[in-house]
């Protein structure tokens, strides 16, 4: 933890808390992929605890797309995305630091969305409950790490909003495989969710280090 | 002499896969327990492995990008090359396996498609190489090819976890036909010629298709750099 990555984060946490923009607009859609699921589907009993772990984490997934997209977006006014290539300090801390941001953002819509949740979706958890605020984090981490990752790769193109959806979804693909299987484990109590948590843990090293390693490359692709 | 080299090679792949066609159709006996379906082996396998090799060429063009883009130019654009080469004939491939092994599958399994380890890893490997073709359209400019060569790399570190997470979920997919275990296999001879000369006509094909796309991609490099000299001319 150094300066830098404390100034990017501060700024980052300031503009949020002023505007509330991220939070605002992730909240209420995700809110509405929850009521629209419950609608086509109409779960009740045993099938909502099947699907629920999908629908919460595809929820996150597409509120937490169009936030990401905001993360970079903003710096391009004022050519202060110039600026911090010029900034004599790592990339990876800009990185680390937007990651943190979002990481936070995300959670607190999925804190306060799960009481909602747990009402639409009449659920009651059989197995474990506390292993869901193991899961949730991770799967989050993996998330915005790699979204925020992308949405740096594709912030330069043409159709930037349309691509990071594109090239984010399918790599991370076995990071919602796992995060579903183990929050229907835990829902259901059925299974033991503690090879999914593992994989979580893996996926989340693995490509928050070569975040960390390749994010230099592309801020500075010329 | 140059195109009478590709002349022939073509027709020398052209006359491969009549040959391979033969084999596979009429002298390969039909398979003990699927009967005349199992045929569809002499191309679904074949193209896989063209695929997953043309994938490999494309990481390691990737990586070749990524090592040499600051000192040796022309080996960068030359790697560069070979990655989209590798991503984009790779895919066309690929979507052959994916549309192959439904059909096959309905008649073996009963079912079209199922997520089974080795179905979900092509997949989600076919729906990672499109993104990529798709980041170069979109992304403009001389960066393009290094955001690409570092999608390239995320998307392969990616096919591993993809095939694992998978593997631990449900696998339905047969044992691997060579090298599985002692019960699998195929013990025909003829099976064996058929499938040896499918593979060959395959990968003839495929390596021609490849290198006329590295080709391709080599010109258009080409022109984009003369355009590039003939703009900053003007501009003096």
């Amino acid at each position: 933890m150094t300066r830098a990555l404390w100034t990017h984060l501060l700024k980052d946490l300031r503009i949020e808390w002023r505007s509330k923009e991220a939070i605002n607009s992730m909240l209420f859609f995700a809110l509405l992929v929850v009521v629209l699921f419950s609608l086509a589907f109409d779960p009740r009993g045993a099938f909502s605890r099947d699907i629920a772990g999908g629908v919460l984490c595809v929820a996150t997934m597409f509120a937490s797309v169009s936030a990401l997209n905001q993360a970079w977006a903003r710096e391009i006014r004022h050519q202060v995305l110039d600026a911090q290539r010029m900034a004599p300090t790592p990339g990876a801390e800009l990185f680390l630091a937007k990651v943190l941001a979002n990481f936070l953002f995300v959670s607190i819509v999925q804190i306060v969305l799960a009481p909602v949740f747990l009402v639409m979706y009449n659920l009651r958890v059989e197995g474990n409950a506390w292993l869901l605020a193991l899961v949730l984090p991770l799967a989050t981490w993996a998330l915005v790490a790699n979204g925020t990752f992308f949405a740096a790769l594709s912030i330069r193109s043409r159709n930037r909003e349309l691509l990071l959806p594109l090239i984010l979804f399918p790599i991370f693909m076995p990071a919602l495989l796992a995060m579903v299987l183990a929050t229907t484990a835990i829902l259901t109590g059925e299974s033991d969710p503690s090879l999914w948590i593992k994989l979580l843990v893996g996926y989340d090293i693995i490509f928050t280090t070569v975040s960390l390693l390749l994010f230099d490359v592309i801020f500075h692709a010329e | 002499m140059k195109k009478i080299g590709i002349a022939l090679y073509a027709m020398a792949t052209v006359a491969l896969m009549i040959w391979g066609f033969y084999q596979a159709i009429y002298v390969a006996p039909d398979d003990a327990l699927q009967g005349y379906i199992f045929r569809i082996i002499y191309y679904h396998v074949p193209s896989a492995s063209v695929a997953f090799v043309f994938f490999a060429v494309s990481l390691l063009g990737s990586v070749g990008f990524l090592a040499n883009r600051r000192g040796h130019t022309e080996w960068a654009q030359v790697a560069d090359a070979w990655a989209v080469a590798g991503a984009e004939v790779g895919v066309v491939f690929c979507t052959v396996v994916l549309i192959t092994g439904p059909i096959w599958g309905r008649r073996a399994w009963g079912i079209w498609w199922t997520w089974d380890a080795r179905l979900t890893t092509t997949l989600v490997l076919w729906l990672i190489y499109v993104s990529y073709l798709l980041l170069r359209r979109f992304a403009a400019g001389p960066q393009v090819q290094t955001l690409a060569a570092v999608l390239g790399i995320f998307g392969a570190l990616d096919v591993p976890i993809v095939y694992m997470s998978n593997r631990w979920w449900r696998t339905q997919h047969p044992a691997p036909v060579f090298g599985g275990d002692p019960g699998s296999g195929m013990k025909d001879p003829q099976m064996l010629q058929a499938f040896g000369w499918n593979m060959l006509a395959w990968f003839a094909w495929g390596i021609f298709i490849l290198i006329l796309r590295f080709n391709v991609e080599r010109k258009h490099q080409q022109y984009a750099e003369e355009e590039a000299q003939e703009a900053l001319a003007a501009n003096i």
